[in-house]
């Protein structure tokens, strides 16, 4: 049996199937990110002064992203445009981009991105020892400037077999900058392009710490949202990326050549998705890149 | 901005449609450019201080609203979109509003206040 409405549309709802479909899923998926996202502005009013980091990833990556983002989301709307146009050649190309971009996008994100994060540490202080590391915190000068309070020292961990052996009694940290020279004007706000970690080492007693980790989930309420939503987000892109795959593939050309018109309902459909998911990103990278 | 028109059957009518279409790739290729800008804006703002965090925040969310705006309005075609699925999108946005105000009631806790 074959399914109806995929070409011509339904007479009660002026529309084929598909697109109700896809409009009914979208629907299901603002829930699902809308409950992630009021986690998010949840966790975030209720963190205390210095609980919420600013300025740990890396803003011209997630800027670079973003616009690859948004070209395939032009490049995926002109693939269907084309072939309404009955122009598969360029259909072909123009999916081929598609695919491409979201792959880029994948890459970033688990190749340097996520990595790079699991690579850094920070080192919440104690309230009661925060004195005692002024040096790296520079809190005297934070207060001065209206600034937040900083309570986490952060940097590349030299021992880090410190993690778990109990045994050894501190951490050695090649501090980032603004531990380093905390002191500095230019350290009261977050950078554009990302500084290494500095030669400075700064020594911290484990007694010291409420709690040390890498940036991981565990890390703090940032963290954990921050990997929860560009882990969903970049499945969703994993999605789009495996059906855009199977629309540029020849099996694809076969409905192409039966009707153009349901290859075009197929993409159309698809596109949609693509789009929600470039949209959702709209939002994920100023609250979690800039703000 | 209207959806193009399904293909007509008739080869004399095909050209007036592919011009058609091609009038919509203008508009496709001027939003892709419009997102490109206030991406940029929205980084470049990021960087201004404007007085405090919470007008930094209310600033880029009214910049990503906006950019949201012109994908679902011409790259998702609900400007010119079928009754139907605007309802539908109306539940949604009532009931994901919905959502964010209780957690909004959570937060401010009048219950205890």
């Amino acid at each position: 049996m074959e399914i109806p409405y995929t070409i011509s549309t339904r007479p009660d709802t002026g529309l084929w199937n598909a697109k109700v479909g896809i409009w009914l899923f979208l629907a299901s998926e603002v829930m699902l990110f809308g409950g992630l996202f009021s986690a998010y502005i949840f966790l975030r009013l209720d963190a205390p002064p210095g609980m919420w980091p600013h300025g740990l990833l890396n803003v011209p990556v997630g800027t670079m992203n973003t616009a690859i983002l948004i070209l395939s989301s032009v490049t995926v709307v002109l693939a269907w445009a084309e072939l309404k146009m009955r122009r598969y050649r360029r259909y072909w190309w123009y999916m081929l981009a598609t695919i491409l971009c979201g792959v880029i996008f994948l890459t970033v994100k688990l190749v340097y991105e996520w990595p790079q994060k699991f690579e850094h540490f920070g080192a919440y202080i104690k309230p009661q020892a925060l004195e005692k590391y002024e040096q790296y915190l520079g809190n005297k000068h934070a207060a001065e400037k209206g600034l937040p309070p900083r309570l986490e020292i952060t940097g590349h961990l030299h021992n880090r077999e410190a993690l778990t052996n109990p045994n050894i009694k501190e951490y050695e940290v090649a501090l980032d900058p603004v531990n380093a020279d905390p002191t500095n004007p230019a350290m009261d706000r977050p950078h554009f392009l990302y500084v290494p970690p500095t030669d400075k080492i700064g020594k911290i007693d484990k007694e010291d710490v409420e709690r040390a980790t890498m940036f991981l989930p565990t890390h703090s309420a940032y963290f954990a949202s921050y990997f929860t939503i560009t882990g969903l987000h970049g499945l969703h892109v994993l999605g789009g990326v495996l059906v855009f795959i199977y629309m540029w593939l020849p099996v694809s050309k076969k409905v192409y050549q039966r009707n153009p018109e349901h290859l075009a309902n197929r993409v159309e459909v698809c596109g949609l998705f693509w789009h929600f998911v470039d949209l959702i990103w709209i939002f994920v990278f100023p609250l979690f890149y800039l703000l | 901005m209207n959806n193009p028109p399904d293909i007509s059957q008739d080869p004399s009518e095909h050209e007036e449609y592919a011009h058609n279409v091609q009038k919509h790739v203008r508009g496709y290729l001027t939003v892709g450019a419009l997102l490109l800008a206030f991406t940029a804006i929205t980084v470049a703002l990021s960087y201004v201080d404007f007085g405090t965090r919470k007008a930094n925040i209310a600033i880029a969310m009214l910049v990503a609203t906006l950019k949201a705006g012109l994908v679902a309005a011409i790259f998702m075609h609900l400007a010119a979109e079928k009754r139907l699925i605007y309802r539908v999108l109306i539940f949604t946005g009532f009931f994901v509003l919905g959502l964010f105000w209780l957690t909004f009631l959570a937060w401010y806790n009048p219950i205890v206040r």
